[in-house]
């Protein structure tokens, strides 16, 4: 079998697909970042490799998330590509004709509009993460409840009770006042989802034309409260793709497809990358007042990659990379 | 006296220049750096904007270096800037700062008013001699903001990458410098020879961005994550609506210099999106919005520190203004975070989008 990887490393969980050359979707893995992309993603190829049939050949990798630069010097990427346009590129190869992407992540979220195949418009949050998965997260873990559980518990209610949406800070307060005043957690959880989808479609969607049909996807799609009120919200059905929580890196996998069909060759250091040491550092540069953070990425101790120095004295020192995002 | 004045992008030249012609004692202070940002956000009020922050880092740390004067702008209107230099003072005194103020409010009337200030700072010097300073500050403002107009052009285009930033810092280096009208001609040159030495490729097919918003977070790169240059990065052309020279033309000469790009155009173009001031450049960033989209611009940048509330009127006119005229605009609040990351991705993904819009709209018209 050959096929393309793709590797989608956000905030809170770190995925890769393999898809072969039909852009048949044969494997994909879903595992936590817990603040440790490097390892994580030497985690996630392993156990790729494991599962995938020997003799497989890999022809190209593509990286997405906001751990893509990371990622792409670390395996050797091919596509390193912004969520927004793997997002895109994923949902209209597997819902085709779609006009309207609902996503929310582990600590962003966005809605993309497509017209004709298209990007026409998008948007991300901005200063605000109310809304994201971490404080879904969070929340589930005060009322002690499992996450995986918080949908299913939220359908249960039969009338939300009304909580403010716009901060994370107002809803916390409003959900612990509602629970004292002796509202039941389904209820509650429900008004959490009602009140989550007010503020996304005010913050992110912002007056933009969302129309039929509609995916959701993201980690939190998984959660069918949240679906139950977007479609109350929008009334509209909304649908959650197969691989709604790996999106990002089929679209990172076909990007690298169509990389690779224009260069010819693919960059990929191969599943060795698993076993292999990096070090990631960060130093502060005294050269001027700038102070910048630079970023060290180092394999079995020789530096293949720096960045965040703006003057580039500490990126060019080292070989300069081909351009690949 | 020692003077010293906050950071705005590159106003510590022009300010320079004018104060060591009128023979003032000048401490510029070290640019806004991490530490700049820590010191003012440790000591500034939690709920003020980022330039009062970045600012009073600015006054702390030139302190440090032995300044005893600050020469700042004040202002009026619903924008709160105009009662910063009196919180600032506030605050310094209170950390043991001696810091004498001079604040140059916009003259509400006449340019007299401005003149009564400076010679304030002046002391015992002729008018003659402050008017010298003045117009050598004032033309090297109007010789840095055309420097930077050009990186803007050569930036997308540059052959090789960097070259341009390379070139703007060896050609801003000359022009702060120049210690006299005839070496500042020289400079002039100079500066404008090593801009064009830059290599670039005009053939290449660059999407057009006009960048609006408020003042300082448009004018200090450390303040917008350097957004001028991750565009230029991407190959983007940016265009930005406010200059420092147009900017002390309107507000402190009264538009005393004819010819310059004033807000005036901006605010009239604002019609019928926002029809009155609304406090800062909230008026003029609808009114740019308008004409970068009316002069076919691919897209739109608003950039404005978190809680400004001018812009944050814009903000919500803004998807009208873009609706109507079908072009795409981004917004973007700066705060304490100097994590690039998160505008990086969404500086790709708009640019992504712009490109692919002008592919298609030079498709259909082929």
């Amino acid at each position: 079998m050959i096929g393309y990887v793709g590797i989608d490393v956000g905030s809170v969980s770190t995925n890769l697909v393999f898809i072969d050359d039909g852009g048949i979707i044969r494997e994909a893995i879903y595992l936590r970042t817990q603040g440790k992309p490097i390892e994580t993603v030497q985690r996630g190829l392993k156990e790729l490799d494991g599962k995938l049939p020997s003799g497989t050949k890999v022809q190209g990798v593509g990286t997405t998330g906001s751990g893509r630069h990371l990622t792409g010097v670390i395996i050797g990427a091919d596509a390193v590509k912004n969520e927004i346009t793997a997002h895109a590129v994923a949902s209209s190869l597997l819902v085709p004709g779609l006009h309207s992407i609902l996503e929310i992540g582990g600590q962003d979220s966005k809605i993309i509009i497509l017209r004709n195949g298209v990007v026409s418009d998008f948007a991300m949050n901005t200063v605000c993460a109310a809304g994201t998965g971490s404080f879904l997260d969070q929340q589930a873990g005060r009322l002690g409840i499992p996450i995986e559980k918080f949908g299913e518990i939220a359908l249960q209610s039969k009338s939300s009770v009304r909580i403010a949406g716009r901060c994370a800070v107002f809803a916390e307060s409003d959900m612990i006042h509602k629970q004292q005043m002796g509202c039941g957690l389904p209820d509650i959880l429900a008004g959490l989802c009602d009140a989550l989808v007010r503020n996304y479609l005010n913050n992110v969607g912002k007056g933009k034309e969302i129309l039929a049909p509609v995916v959701f996807q993201g980690g939190v799609a998984a959660n069918a409260g949240m679906v139950k009120a977007f479609e109350k919200a929008l009334k509209l059905p909304v649908q959650v793709p197969p691989y709604y929580d790996v999106m990002g890196a089929v679209g990172a996998a076909l990007l690298s497809r169509e990389a690779v069909a224009r260069k010819g060759t693919s960059r990929f250091k191969g599943f060795g990358v698993a076993d292999t040491d990096y070090q990631a550092g960060s130093f502060e540069c005294s050269g001027c007042s700038n102070l910048c953070e630079v970023v060290e990425i180092a394999e079995n101790d020789r530096i293949i990659a720096r960045w965040g120095d703006r003057c580039s004295k500490w990126s060019n020192a080292i070989r300069p990379e081909e351009k690949i995002s | 006296m020692r003077v010293t004045f906050p950071h705005m992008g590159n106003l510590h030249i022009s300010l320079k220049a004018m104060f060591q012609t009128l023979g003032v004692e000048v401490v510029v202070p070290p640019p806004c750096s991490k530490r700049t940002l820590s010191l003012g956000s440790k000591h500034g009020p939690e709920f003020a904007c980022l330039p009062l922050k970045l600012n009073l880092g600015n006054f702390i740390e030139a302190y440090e270096l032995g300044a005893d004067t600050v020469v700042m702008a004040g202002g009026c209107g619903p924008c709160r800037f105009g009662y910063y230099a009196q919180i600032q003072q506030a605050i310094l005194k209170d950390l043991g700062c001696a810091l004498q103020f001079i604040v140059l409010e916009p003259p509400q009337r006449q340019i007299t008013e401005l003149l009564v200030k400076i010679k304030q700072l002046a002391g015992s010097r002729s008018w003659w001699k402050i008017i010298q300073a003045l117009r050598f500050g004032y033309r090297k403002a109007r010789l840095v903001d055309e420097i930077e107009r050009v990186a803007l052009r050569s930036r997308p285009r540059e052959k090789i990458p960097g070259s341009t930033d390379a070139a703007y810092r060896q050609a801003l280096d000359l022009i702060d410098c120049a210690s006299s009208w005839e070496k500042l001609t020289a400079a002039q040159e100079k500066a404008k020879e090593i801009m064009d030495k830059v290599a670039v490729d005009f053939s290449r097919q660059v999407i057009k961005v006009g960048v609006v918003g408020e003042i300082y977070t448009l004018l200090e790169p450390f303040s917008n994550l350097y957004l001028e240059r991750h565009l230029g990065g991407l190959g983007v052309e940016v265009h930005r609506s406010i200059y420092l020279s147009g900017w002390v033309n309107e507000h402190l000469f009264h538009g005393l210099a004819k010819g310059m790009g004033s807000g005036k155009e901006a605010r009239s173009a604002s019609y019928p999106y926002l029809r009155h001031f609304v406090g800062g450049h909230g008026q003029e960033t609808i009114g740019n919005a308008v004409r970068y989209a009316r002069s076919g611009y691919d897209g739109i940048i608003q950039v404005f520190p978190f809680t400004c509330m001018p812009e944050i009127v814009a903000e919500s006119i803004l998807p009208d203004v873009c609706k109507d005229f079908g072009v795409h605009y981004l917004t973007f609040i700066m705060d304490e975070n100097t994590g690039e990351a998160g505008m990086v991705t969404r500086l790709e993904a708009f640019t992504d989008l712009l490109a692919r819009k002008k592919e298609a709209k030079e498709a259909l018209s082929s």
